[in-house]
Parts: C-alpha cells; structure tokens; sequence
C-alpha cells in the first residue's frame, strides 16, 4: 500500500474516533473537526517532526490550532501517535479530564498552544517561528485556521506580521469549508477573496482541495521552498466531511451525534 | 527632594541590564517604543526586539508563542492598551496558560496629562488583577522598579508592571531589596495607617508629615505588589492602629481600594477611607493640575485620614 492510501486509512480512523468521543461527550464541535481531519492527518502522520516521547523537544515542529473547537480532531491525532492513550478520547469534555473542550496546552501532551478564543492561534505561531530562528534552530511552524475565524482582526495583524518579519518556517491553512455558526460565511460575513487577501498581505498562497491527500502533501513540499515569505494554503473543504447527514449543514457546526447517529456514521466511513 | 524620575524611564534601564545578563529576554512594542523606553533596549539588541505596529493583541499572542519556546518576552505599550485592548489576548493566550510572558504597561493613571482621558488607564490594575495566575506589580520609584522588573525575569509565570509617565520622587537607597508580595513599613503608625501603591507612596508620606504636626500618627505601607496582595502585612497594621486610608491613582473601584477592603472585610474589619479615582475618566491637563482636581494628593490623604480616625471605636 502507499503512503497516500495509508494516510486515507488514519484520515479515516481520525474522523471516527471524532464521532465516537463527540457521541461520548455528548457536546462539541463535529463539521469543523470532520473538515480538517485530512489535513491534520498529513500533518501529524507525514509531515511534522515529532517524538511523542518527548513533547518538549526543542527541535520538534509545531502545529498550533487556531480553530480551537476543532479539538477532537487534534486530541485523535495526538492519540493516534501516542502522545496520550487512545482510551482517554473517551474522556472529551467530562470533569478532571485533559481533554478540555478546546485544547489545553497545559495538560494535553503534544498541544502547543491553548486556543479556543478564535483568532488568536497565527500570532502564537509567529511567536514560535520568531523564536525558532532567534534560536537558530530549523524546525518549522504549522498553524490551521477556520474561514468563519478570519473574521477575528486579529488574524490580519497576525498575517501582516508573518510576512513583515518573512516569517518562511511558518505554514498556516484556512480550513476553507465556508460554514459559520450562524450560516454560510458569504452571507454571515464575507471574508472573501480568501486567497487574494493573503495574498496581498504578502503571503505566498497556493489554493488546493483540503481532502486530497496526495495536493496537502504537494503544497506542504511547496511551502518548504519559498523563502523570505510565510505560506498560506487555502484548502478547499466539505463542512462535516465522511458523514453525509453532517456534510454542508450549518447545524452539525457545534452540536454532538446522538447515539443512533454515531451508528450511522460510523457505518458510513466504514463503509467508504 | 531628590531628583524625579519617571518609573518608565527606570523600566527601560533595567530592562537593558536583564537584556545583558540573559539572552532570552526580548521585547516586543507596539509602535510606542520612545514612549515606553524600550527603544534602548531595541538599539542595543536589534535582534531580540520586535516593533509589532500598532497592534496590541497579535503583540501580545505573539509574546506567548515567544514564551513557549522559552523566551522571556516583555511587551510595552501604554497600560489602558496593554491592559484593555489585548484583555482577551492577555487572559486566553497568556494567564489561561500562566506563559512566561511580562508586560511592561508605561503611561498609566491621569498623569499622563494632556493627552485625556482616553488615553488615562483608571482601570488597568482591577483588569489585571482578576486575572489566575498573574503577578501585578505598581512600583513607587525607580528603585523599585528596577527591582519589580528583575523580579517579574524570575518568575515563571505571567506578570503585569504599572509604570507611569511622570517623574516620580526616589524613595528607596540603593540597599533597597524588592520581594515580590511583601509590603514595605516606611512608616510605623498609631492612629492610622495610609496603604499607598505607585506614585501615592509619595504622596502618603507627605501626608503623614502633615498628619504628624497636626498630632495625628499615621503609618505607611508602600504595596508595590498588589497581586499576590500582602494580607498578612495589611492585617497587621490594620489590628495596630485600627483604621485605614487607602492612596491609588486608580479608580477606588477594583484596585488597592478594593483588594485591601476585601482583605479587612475577611479578616480585621476596621474603619477605612479609599483615596482614589471616583468611578470617572480622566480629562486633559497637567499631570499636577489632574492629581489636584481628582483628589490624589497629599492634602485630600491627610483629609481622609483624619476623617478615618473619628470613625474608629
């Protein structure tokens, strides 16, 4: 089997330990998790320099997730590598469990960086980037961010200091899966042209399909080469994604799969 | 008296020194470097200083990814936009997770003067202070700003420095030794005790000279630590001379005031009066004229006091 058809097989994993722990849970975020999971598998499976052993080694990669309700899929990756026993996903969201509803840094083994107030992860990963080569050290920075999270100001401060401090070991994604809370993002708030926005705050971008595996793995490679600029992707995405009865549905952004629904989701990706 | 010195210029001397004795201090500014004396510490180490442009909460994000990677960033920016417009940056992406992040807040309180109330931070200590997790520094002097900042490199956690605009007398010797959250006695009292922080400390032992003639013995306690607050110190004094003024230039809601009236109220409940800023925003002036129309000077302490001291049983 190949890499890429390897990497298919934890995207699928990833996306049924998100239902089987948002079911669990009973609360939490599946569309924005369900979304990213092909991204995050690359990530955590082919391209970030790990050693869960050792969570704090200086030299490791890290990935900070700015859309920090997406923590389900960040909590399967982390388990999958083994940063903490897979058993424990089961814990999402329950009392004196790590697994707060959006990440803690400061007890979940493997996460960078506590998020959850939207639109603060690129500055904490530019941070990182700076002091990566303060330290003259050559690991490299990854940060995922939400579409409906860019309506944060915050973020374009971020990105104007990205590119001003030529921040090149920072590659950040918009999971673009163009879904808010409240609705479409077109019509909530419109933070179109995505790609042309970053673009001209000076960011090298490269617009590609955030579920296939092998354009992920393509454009990650690409963002290694460019110097003296950080790399958007703007990966192009199905809110819910794997689960038809979630996919493109605005109310499956912040609500848990009841029992019968776990079922029928887990029998789908199964299926697939 | 000795010669003034505004406690932001000592901040940026001290921050200079610590930038020479460890490589991992840097800072960060937001466009304000001349203002809040960091500019120094940008000239002689370029590398380690970050202007983020008028941008104070992706400073603050950014200082907390410096943080994780083991640096010791000390952002600046003027105290009513490091404390209130990166609030939220400084509560999720710093205190939440106690990073090693320090704030150095330059221009607070009304003696920023002319530029207004906009630009006045009545509210920046009680913002602070509520926070988990962060250690709240107001210096009185140079000399104890000097300490505070060495103080807050050693802490391992975040911290938040008050430093004002405005030349400040020096009240400290060289010998002076800053321990973060222990109050300093500068006076022994008998009637009553001003509890003062930041530039009311000098305005507190000028009302105690004041009181002292008029046979009215009041001591001071300088808090340049409001948080941890030094509860045991102010008990203390409280039990001793059973009434208590409290001087901030600060609103009297949610800072010293408040923190020293819920510790008597816990603990020794006696008679006290809060010198302060009453629950208003400042105006344009000069520094002198604004202490002098909002009551923050050594006349309106002395009035507190002695109205203070008739309350006791």
């Amino acid at each position: 089997m190949g890499e890429i058809e390897l990497l298919k097989g934890k995207a699928k994993e990833i996306r049924k330990n998100i239902i089987k722990m948002l079911g669990e849970a009973g609360s939490g975020h599946p569309g924005g998790s369900l979304s990213a999971a092909d991204i995050v598998t690359v990530l955590y499976y082919h391209e970030l320099r790990l050693d869960p052993g050792r969570p704090d080694w200086p030299d490791r990669d890290r990935f900070v997730l700015s859309k920090g309700h997406a923590a389900p899929v960040l909590y399967a990756a982390l388990a999958g590598r083994g940063f903490f026993p897979e058993a424990e996903l089961m814990t999402l969201r329950k009392l004196d469990s790590r697994l707060q509803g959006h990440p803690d840094m400061r007890k979940v083994p493997g996460v960078e960086m506590s998020t959850g107030s939207l639109g603060q992860g690129l500055s904490a990963a530019n941070g990182m980037a700076l002091a990566g080569r303060l330290d003259k050290r050559n690991y490299r920075v990854y940060a995922l961010l939400g579409d409906g999270e860019l309506d944060e100001g915050m973020v374009w401060e971020a990105a104007m200091a990205s590119a001003h401090y030529k921040l090149d070991n920072l590659t950040a994604f918009v999971d673009h899966n163009g879904l808010q809370i409240d609705g479409p993002i077109t019509e909530v708030m419109s933070p179109e042209p995505v790609s042309d926005k970053w673009r001209a705050f000076g960011w090298h971008v490269l617009d590609i399909d955030g579920h296939d595996i092998k354009q992920i793995i393509d454009a990650l490679d690409e963002a290694k080469t460019v110097k003296g600029k950080p790399t958007m992707i703007v990966a192009k995405t199905v809110k819910g994604k794997g689960v038809s009865f979630m996919e493109n549905q605005v109310g499956w952004h912040g609500v848990a799969p009841k029992p019968g629904e776990v079922e029928k989701a887990l029998a789908e990706l199964d299926a697939d | 008296m000795s010669k003034k010195i505004a406690t932001r210029e000592a901040y940026g001397e001290a921050l200079q020194q610590l930038g020479r004795e460890n490589p991992d201090v840097v800072a960060l500014d937001a466009d304000l470097a001349k203002s809040t004396k960091t500019f120094d510490f940008g000239k002689i180490f370029p590398e380690r200083f970050f202007d983020m442009g008028v941008a104070e909460q992706n400073m603050l994000g950014t200082a907390a990814g410096l943080a994780t990677a083991g640096k010791i960033p000390f952002c600046s920016s003027f105290a009513v936009f490091a404390s209130g417009r990166a609030f939220e940056q400084v509560r999720n992406s710093v205190a939440y997770s106690a990073l090693n992040v320090k704030i150095g807040a330059s221009h607070a309180g009304i003696t920023v003067g002319e530029d207004g109330g906009s630009h006045q931070s009545v509210e920046d200590i009680a913002l602070m202070r509520v926070l988990p997790n962060m250690t709240v520094f107001v210096p009185a002097d140079a000399v104890e700003t000097a300490g505070a900042v060495r103080a807050a490199a050693a802490i391992n956690g975040p911290v938040y420095i008050r430093l004002g605009r405005a030349g400040v007398p020096v009240l400290h010797g060289a010998d002076f030794q800053f321990a973060p959250g222990k109050a300093v006695v500068l006076r022994e009292g008998l009637d009553a005790t001003i509890i003062a922080t930041g530039i009311m400390v000098a305005a507190a032992l000028e009302a105690a000279d004041y009181l002292a003639v008029k046979g009215i013995k009041a001591g001071v306690l300088d808090i340049h630590t409001i948080k941890p607050l030094d509860i045991e110190a102010i008990t203390k004094v409280a039990r001793e001379t059973g009434a208590l003024v409290t001087a901030e230039e600060h609103s009297i809601i949610g800072g010293l005031g408040g923190a020293v009236a819920e510790a008597l109220a816990e603990n020794c409940p006696v008679p006290m009066k809060r010198v302060g800023i009453m629950d208003k925003f400042g105006v344009s002036g000069t520094p002198d004229e604004l202490l002098e129309k909002y009551g923050l000077t050594p006349g309106s302490i002395a009035k507190a006091v002695e109205e203070v001291v008739t309350k006791k049983r």
